[in-house]
């Protein structure tokens, strides 16, 4: 069992307010002490976190970990291996896998699967699909997947296009106060499209997605909640329009919650001049006018959530012509540093904040344990070196896909280790 | 390396010099066109693959014949019937033909950014002959020359590019490369067709094609799709034609001369009534001569620079 000292670490922890210079004590597993200079056995193993930040535990909310069905993208093993090394103790996985997560068996296989790696360090909570097959047509089995232990429903890689359907979704899920998490996006005006519409996808020829496919299905859905009600979050956000909306729909009191990745404060669309396969997802890189707008929801809490949308694929899948090529990047080791580098250098965020949007919003908006860095708590941390500069090297990722923009990046910050049930994880590169 | 890229992707940055070099060399070659024996040795012992992922009658052939006017050894890879039909992908494909140890590849793809992609993983000289919405650079190379043998000059001059924007790489790249030499650029369409920002790009964009003839000395006329009035771009043919078709009383309304350019193959009375076609006004014939010239200048100055390099 875990007994460990970490020493003179700088404790970050939201939920009891604290940003200070404390050593926690763990025994068993369990925090026994938090506080100043605190005196223990000689032999007990301590580690010395001058410099380092202690913070409860990281939950990325939004990874396909592509097992079953892609094991040659990444597999829970491989995922799991790269959530640690990017200091998440949690990750939640999407269920678009082969065969999807819209079956008890397929959440009990992932969550099974998910508890024998590296002793289980790694927490894996599984999302289901909203409809059967991700079809969009017809509900899945919302209640057994929620009894199996699915945190929230989701169609993603997909739209709930249908606002029939949706409208369903949203009254079904009340039962069971979890979340619809919606891939916002308007299909009719996306077909074919490979990257944001707007002046650099006129400057090289390329079809495109404009921002308001985005737009509309978050306002068609946000009046969906206002009538039916339910819990819904924006999955990956990326337009100022679409910021907009959740603005107003949380000032009227909706239940209504969202996430952005890392890749979306930090590129544009002129990352894809060049047809870098490693710049194309969905939603795509937008402009400097939404990173803007991001970076105001991030500060004002519109945004609640930074979620990496890891999305692994394999070198030959992604070494094709640019309108081949499958959407997505991995994001689970540099999701935490890109946050740093692009966030907190800039004042955009306090670290207090920055904790928030990693540890404690994704947990309270999944009705997940929030863990706390107070005795008697389960310790559940994530261990960051804030100052550190380091280039990005994809040779050396733990995920088993490489496909990232941000190869030979130099970024500051990086996360050392974690804890969890039981087990202590550093980094070791 | 007498031209700054090893490449011809596209006429986005390309220096005013280049683009001025390869006009000089081309008219060159377009003596050579004249002569009873219409070869030179320039790039013997080079070989030159022309793969082409869609069809193409005028641009392969033009290609193929200025290939073999430079006295390069020529490989032909059409898609029907090929490898790539049974699902290999570009990467592969071409990497084979390259391990044939060819010199340069002329390719012609759907996909925007095919011959940029191809760039990395190649060795090989790569010449863009038409990359989806892209560019056609040697389309627009050809349209200005064929510009400057009619006007002496492009400084100055008023083009207008009229037809289905959006979708057109000879309009781009004609934007790019006649903005480089210095010509003033109008662009009309249906609103539909041209894309929302294109406006970003410096040009102006009109919806009448009557207010833009008052205002061009030639006018380049883009084929329309038939096939687009099924994705709500346009309602038909016959309404594209009342509103965009380029017929003789247009340009009599217009009350100046204007030259009609086409990169071909022409929709005849859709986008261009057949008795302009065939008049004193239009240079078309003059384009596809010149587009001979034009490919063989590219073909040398890539090619001697490769050369030279080895």
């Amino acid at each position: 069992m875990l007994n460990v000292l970490l020493h003179n670490g700088r404790v970050i922890c939201p939920e009891t307010n604290t940003d200070d210079m404390l050593d926690v004590l763990i025994l068993e597993g369990v925090i026994a002490d938090v506080g100043r200079s605190l005196t223990t056995k000689k032999s007990l193993e301590t580690h010395d976190l001058r410099g380092k930040i202690v913070a409860p535990g990281f939950l990325d909310m939004h990874v396909h970990l592509r097992e079953p069905g892609y094991e040659h993208k990444e597999t829970i093993e491989t995922g799991c291996a790269a959530a640690a090394a990017g200091g998440f103790t949690g990750v939640c996985c999407m269920p678009n896998t082969n065969p999807p997560i819209d079956n008890e068996s397929t959440v009990r296989f992932v969550k099974r699967k998910a508890a024998a790696i590296m002793g289980g360090l790694v927490d894996v909570f599984p999302i289901a699909a909203v409809t059967k097959g991700r079809e969009g047509k017809e509900l899945a089995p919302i209640g057994e997947l929620y009894e199996a232990g699915a945190v929230a429903f989701s169609d993603d890689g997909s739209p709930v296009a249908n606002a029939e359907v949706m409208r369903r979704a949203l009254e079904y899920v009340k039962m069971f106060d979890a979340p619809i998490i919606q891939h916002a996006e308007e299909v009719s005006l996306t077909k074919g499209g490979a990257m944001n519409e707007g002046f650099v996808s006129t400057a090289i020829g390329m079809p495109a997605m404009p921002p308001i496919a985005e737009e509309l299905i978050v306002a068609r859905d946000i009046a969906l909640v206002k009538y039916i009600g339910g819990r819904y979050h924006v999955a990956h956000v990326s337009t100022a329009g679409s910021l907009e909306l959740v603005r107003r729909a949380k000032t009227q009191g909706l239940r209504v919650t969202c996430e952005v990745t890392p890749h979306h404060f930090t590129l544009t669309d002129e990352a894809v001049r060049g047809f870098d396969t490693n710049r194309k997802m969905n939603p795509p890189l937008r402009t400097q006018d939404d990173i803007e707008a991001i970076k105001a929801g991030l500060r004002d809490g519109t945004i609640d959530v930074i979620a990496s949308d890891h999305a692994p694929h394999s070198f030959d899948e992604k070494q094709v012509e640019f309108i081949s090529a499958p959407f997505g990047i991995v994001g689970l080791e540099t999701a935490v540093a890109l946050a740093i580098t692009e966030l907190i250098a800039a004042n955009v965020l306090t670290w207090l904040q920055l904790v928030r949007k990693f540890s404690v919003a994704p947990r309270s908006i999944l009705q997940l344990v929030v863990p706390k860095i107070q005795p008697q708590e389960k310790a559940n941390l994530t261990l960051l070196d804030p100052e550190i500069q380091w280039v990005v090297d994809v040779n050396k990722f733990k995920s088993k896909s490489k496909n990232s923009p941000f190869h030979g990046k130099r970024l500051t910050g990086k996360a050392v280790g974690i804890i969890n049930n039981g087990i202590l994880h550093l980094t070791k590169d | 390396m007498p031209l700054k890229s090893q490449h011809l992707l596209g006429l986005e940055g390309m220096p005013r010099e280049d683009i001025e070099l390869i006009l000089e060399t081309a008219s060159t070659f377009r003596e050579v066109l004249e002569r009873p024996i219409k070869k030179v040795p320039t790039l013997q012992g080079m070989t030159v693959a022309n793969l082409f992922f869609e069809s193409s009658t005028r641009t392969r052939t033009s290609f193929e014949l200025a290939e073999r006017r430079l006295s390069a050894d020529v490989v032909n890879f059409g898609v029907v019937g090929s490898s790539v039909s049974k699902g290999e992908t570009l990467k592969d494909t071409a990497q084979n033909i390259e391990a044939m140890k060819v010199d340069m590849v002329v390719i012609r793809h759907s996909a925007s950014g095919a011959p940029h992609f191809l760039s990395k993983v190649l060795r090989s000289v790569i010449i863009n002959a038409g990359d989806g919405w892209h560019e056609h650079p040697t389309q627009a190379l050809l349209d200005m020359y064929t510009l400057k043998e009619k006007f002496g000059k492009i400084d100055g001059l008023r083009i207008g590019i009229v037809g289905d924007i959006s979708h057109s790489r000879v309009a781009l790249s004609n934007i790019y490369g006649l903005r480089a030499m210095g010509a003033v650029i109008s662009v009309c369409g249906p609103a539909t067709l041209i894309p929302r920002q294109l406006g970003d790009l410096g040009i102006a964009v009109h919806y009448d094609i009557d207010e833009v003839l008052c205002n061009v000395d030639a006018l380049i006329v883009l084929r329309i799709q038939l096939e687009r009035h099924a994705e709500a771009l346009f309602p038909s043919v016959r309404e594209y034609h009342l509103r965009y078709g380029i017929t003789r009383e247009r340009l009599e309304k217009a009350e100046h001369p204007i030259a009609i350019l086409h990169p071909g193959p022409i929709n005849r009375d859709v986008e261009l009534s057949a008795d302009v076609a065939d008049s004193e006004h239009s240079l078309i014939l003059q384009q596809v001569l010149n587009g001979v010239a034009v490919r063989m200048a590219v073909l040398y100055l890539l090619g001697t620079a490769r050369s030279d390099h080895k």
